[in-house]
C-alpha cells in the first residue's frame, strides 16, 4: 500500500479506459501517455492494462506501506526515494516506509509510477481509470491509501538500460489525419492549419488542450457526432480544441484534424506556451 | 431519407459512417439496424460503436490497414440480410417538477416568447420524445421531437453548476443534466431520477431508440419521490413500444 502525504497538482490512478460503454455517453479515459505508462508497465513485466499513478508536474510525496518494486517513467520531476534520487525508466525496490518524492520539474508534464502488479483501485465498467460520478474518486488526496499486493518474487535489477526517445518529449510536431470536416475549410485555412504553429494556453487538462491562437472561420455546426481523443475541434469563435483522454463521446463542432495514438502521447507531455505544429501525414 | 450512408476513416482506428445531415426517424432506425448487424457479424473487429444522430463511427480494436476493405466489408454488412435479434424498445414515463423553485429559467423564457408558463409545461409534458443516442456525459440522453415553440436558445452565459436531475432546453432540443455539471441550457424543472448509476448493471435505463415522456409533479411529490427513490422503493414506469 501507498499512503499519500502530498497529493500534488492533479494526481489520478489511470489504467487503458473503459472501452465499449460509449452507448452510455462514458469516456474512454485512461492514461494520457500511453507510451510511458507501457514502458512502467513493461519493465516491471506488468500487463499493460495494469494501473498506474499518473502524477502531473511533480510536488507529490507518497509513503510505501509494503515493499514492493516499482518503475517509473515518462516527465522528470526529479523523483527521490528517503531523498535519494532515483533513476526514470528502471526497476526500483522499495522498502516498508521509504518515502517517495517529486521535486523540480526537468521535463515533461505527466510521469507514471508503477508498482509490481499494479494498483489496485476498484474497477468500475472494467477500467480503474478515475473519473467523476464513476469512481468513487475522482482525484487522489492526501491520506489516501492506494493498495497493491506485495509481489512474491525477489527483486531483479533491470539489465539493460532503456533509452527513450527525446523527441517524445521535444518534438514540436504532431501528426494527425485529416478530420471528418477538413473539406470544410477553404483551400487558403487547410493550407493555414498545418503550417502555422500554434500555443498551448493555459488551459490543458484531461479532457482538452486549447490553443491561445483565434483561427478566423466560418464553418457551420454539426449535428452531434463522435469525437474520439485527438480530435481537433474548431469553434465559431476560432477557438482550436484538442480533445484528450477524458474527452466526451460526442460534439457538435467541426472536426478538422484526428491526432495519432503517438501524438496524443507527444501532446500528454506538452503544457502553457509551449509551440506544437500539425503535420498531416 | 434520401440515400445510403457515406464512410470517412476517422484517425488510425474508426470509420465514420455518415446519413443525410438531418434529424430524423428513419435514419435513426437504420442505424440501429446497421449497428445490431455490426455486432452480429463476425467480421467486424469492433471494440465500440457510438451513434450520433445522424452518424455511427465505429471504432476497430487495432489501426486500420487497409480503409478500402474495411468499407467494402462495412457496405456488405449494411446491405446483407442478416437475421438480427428483435429489440424491445420503451415508453419511459420520467417525473418532473416544473415549479418556478427548479425551473429557474421558466419566468424568463415566457417573457422571451409570447407563452405563460403554464402553456410551456403542457407544450414540454404532453410531446413523446426519441432517445436518438446518449453523449456530451454519462446518461445525457439527446432527444429528438420537442416542439418548435419551444425553441429557445442556449443563455450567452452558461452556468458554472447546474444540478443533476435539471431538465432544460438548449436550441431545438431538450435534455435532462444527469450529474451537476456546467451548462448553458434555459432550466425549466427538476427530476429526482437518476440518469445514471454506475452502480448498476444497467448504468443507465433508457437507450437509443426508446421514448420519454415528462409527466408534471407538484413540489410535495417531488420531495416524496426523491425519498422513495432513496430507499429504493420507486421504480421507473415503463410501456414497451410495439413496432
Amino acid at each position: 500500500m501507498l499512503k499519500v502525504l502530498k497529493p500534488g497538482f492533479f494526481t489520478t490512478i489511470q489504467d487503458k479506459g473503459r472501452v465499449g460503454f460509449a452507448n452510455l455517453g462514458v469516456p474512454v479515459s485512461g492514461v494520457m501517455d500511453t507510451y510511458s505508462a507501457d514502458l512502467a508497465n513493461s519493465i516491471l513485466n506488468n500487463f499493460l492494462q495494469a494501473a498506474v499513478l499518473e502524477i502531473t508536474l511533480g510536488s507529490c510525496k507518497f509513503q510505501f506501506l509494503k515493499n514492493t518494486i516499482i518503475c517509473i517513467s515518462g516527465g522528470d520531476f526529479s523523483p527521490t526515494i528517503n531523498e535519494k534520487p532515483i533513476v526514470l525508466n528502471s526497476r526500483i525496490q522499495v522498502f516498508e516506509n521509504d518515502i517517495l518524492s517529486f521535486g523540480k520539474v526537468n521535463f515533461g508534464v505527466r510521469c507514471y509510477v508503477a508498482v509490481k502488479g499494479g494498483f489496485l483501485s476498484e474497477l468500475k465498467l472494467q477500467s480503474s481509470s478515475f473519473y467523476q460520478n464513476i469512481t468513487q474518486k475522482s482525484i487522489v488526496e492526501k491520506g489516501d491509501i492506494l493498495s497493491f499486493k506485495e509481489p512474491k518474487e525477489s527483486f531483479s535489477s533491470t539489465k539493460s538500460l532503456i533509452k527513450i526517445d527525446q523527441n517524445h518529449f521535444n518534438t514540436i510536431r504532431l501528426d494527425c489525419f485529416k478530420g471528418p470536416e477538413f473539406e470544410m475549410l477553404n483551400e487558403y485555412q487547410q493550407e493555414k492549419i498545418t503550417t502555422d504553429i500554434f500555443t498551448i494556453s493555459n488551459d490543458f487538462n484531461r479532457m482538452g488542450v486549447k490553443l491561445n491562437e483565434i483561427f478566423a472561420n466560418n464553418l457551420p455546426q454539426i449535428l452531434t457526432s463522435a469525437v474520439l481523443p485527438g480530435t481537433i475541434q474548431l469553434t465559431p469563435s476560432g477557438k482550436i480544441i484538442i480533445l484528450m483522454r477524458d474527452c466526451q463521446v460526442t460534439g457538435g463542432y467541426p472536426r478538422i484534424l484526428q491526432l495519432t495514438t503517438s501524438s496524443i502521447n507527444r501532446l500528454a507531455q506538452k503544457s502553457t506556451n509551449q509551440k506544437i505544429k500539425f503535420i498531416v501525414i | 431519407m434520401d440515400k445510403k450512408p457515406t464512410y470517412k476513416q476517422f484517425g488510425e482506428k474508426a470509420i465514420l459512417v455518415e446519413w443525410q445531415a438531418i434529424i430524423d426517424d428513419e435514419i435513426l432506425n437504420d442505424i440501429l439496424h446497421f449497428v445490431e448487424k455490426i455486432k452480429a457479424s463476425k467480421e467486424i473487429n469492433c471494440i465500440d460503436l457510438i451513434q450520433g444522430y445522424n452518424s455511427l463511427t465505429i471504432i476497430y480494436k487495432e489501426f486500420i490497414e487497409n480503409f478500402n476493405e474495411e468499407v467494402a466489408l462495412l457496405k456488405s454488412v449494411y446491405s446483407s440480410t442478416l437475421k438480427i435479434a428483435k429489440q424491445d424498445y420503451f415508453l419511459w414515463e420520467i417525473p418532473v417538477c416544473y415549479d418556478l423553485e427548479f425551473g429557474i429559467d421558466l419566468q424568463e423564457i415566457s417573457k422571451k416568447s409570447s407563452l405563460e408558463i403554464d402553456e410551456i409545461i403542457k407544450i414540454h409534458s404532453e410531446t413523446i420524445y426519441k432517445v436518438f443516442f446518449v453523449g456530451f456525459l454519462p446518461g445525457f440522453l439527446y432527444l429528438g421531437g420537442l416542439n418548435e415553440k419551444l425553441f429557445f436558445d442556449r443563455k450567452p452565459n452558461p452556468r458554472l453548476h447546474v444540478a443533476k436531475g435539471s431538465v432544460a432546453i438548449g436550441g431545438k432540443q431538450t435534455g435532462v443534466y444527469p450529474q451537476n455539471s456546467a451548462g448553458g441550457w434555459n432550466i425549466i424543472g427538476k427530476t429526482p431520477i437518476d440518469f445514471f448509476d454506475v452502480n448498476t448493471p444497467n448504468p443507465c435505463f433508457a437507450k437509443a431508440g426508446d421514448f420519454i415522456k415528462f409527466n408534471p409533479i407538484s413540489l410535495d411529490q417531488f420531495y416524496q419521490l426523491e425519498k422513495e427513490i432513496e430507499d429504493e422503493k420507486y421504480q421507473l414506469i415503463k410501456t414497451l413500444q410495439h413496432a
